[in-house]
């Protein structure tokens, strides 16, 4: 799904035209963006927080050829936490996950954490 | 209508669903309660996106995927820390794209200037 697809989605779910919802798509992003730039986090309850950590340099190695390392530069980068909404993405009923899930023989532990 | 009300324990520097709204409804001539729809459908927009298995990119910002995460053995913290195996699941995942990248590295973050290349 591309910004396009997310304006028409709006469009159709909210009834504000067309036109008008592209601009608020373009104006979320653009003032996360800005958020982020200013070194703010960003807080939406229920889809989660966007935080800037700082990175400090760090050796890394190109999995291609593992034994050449890679400096990486000191900067920041951007951590999504996701929200309780995000989190839940698996609940039963909630469209169905191709394959994967819990190998059958693991009984359902609790999850630390998952719920209150 | 333009209740000025303050909003709880709102940290400084931090970005909420409030200030969305408030410029989204400048932006795109909304009221702010249209505004306040628009940007919850666009957030559940996301969401359904991803529950589908589908993930979604937002040229500029950055993506959002789902990532398989294997199962592990985690301690419960209430517990006095007994291991208990927690399956494999799906995580959301962001991976902001380059020009947010670049952006936050060029204005350093809580830093004065930026006289940074």
């Amino acid at each position: 799904m591309i910004k396009n697809d997310l304006v028409n989605r709006v469009a159709d779910e909210t009834g504000v035209p067309r036109a008008q919802a592209a601009r608020a798509v373009e104006t979320i992003i653009d003032v996360m963006r800005q958020s982020l730039t200013r070194g703010s986090r960003i807080e939406l309850r229920g889809f989660g927080v966007f935080l800037v950590k700082r990175r400090k340099r760090g050796i890394g190695r190109n999995p291609k050829r593992p034994d050449e390392q890679v400096e990486i530069p000191p900067g920041f980068t951007i951590r999504f936490k996701p929200g309780k909404e995000l989190r839940d993405l698996e609940a039963p009923g909630a469209g169905t996950p191709p394959a994967e899930g819990a190998p059958e023989g693991t009984q359902s532990l609790p999850v630390p954490g998952a719920r209150a | 209508m333009e209740s000025e009300r303050p909003v709880a324990s709102r940290a400084e520097g931090t970005t909420t669903k409030a200030d969305l709204v408030e410029e989204v409804a400048r932006a795109a001539e909304l009221t702010k309660k249209q505004a306040e729809t628009v940007v919850d459908s666009v957030f559940s927009g996301i969401i359904s996106s991803l529950r589908s298995g589908q993930k979604i990119e937002l040229r500029g910002f950055g993506s959002f995927k789902l990532r398989l995460r294997g199962a592990r053995v985690a301690r419960n913290p209430k517990k006095s820390g007994v291991k208990v195996l927690v399956p494999p699941k799906k995580v959301p995942y962001f991976k902001p794209g380059k020009r947010l990248k670049e952006l936050i590295n060029e204005a350093e973050p809580s830093g004065p200037g930026s006289d940074s290349p």
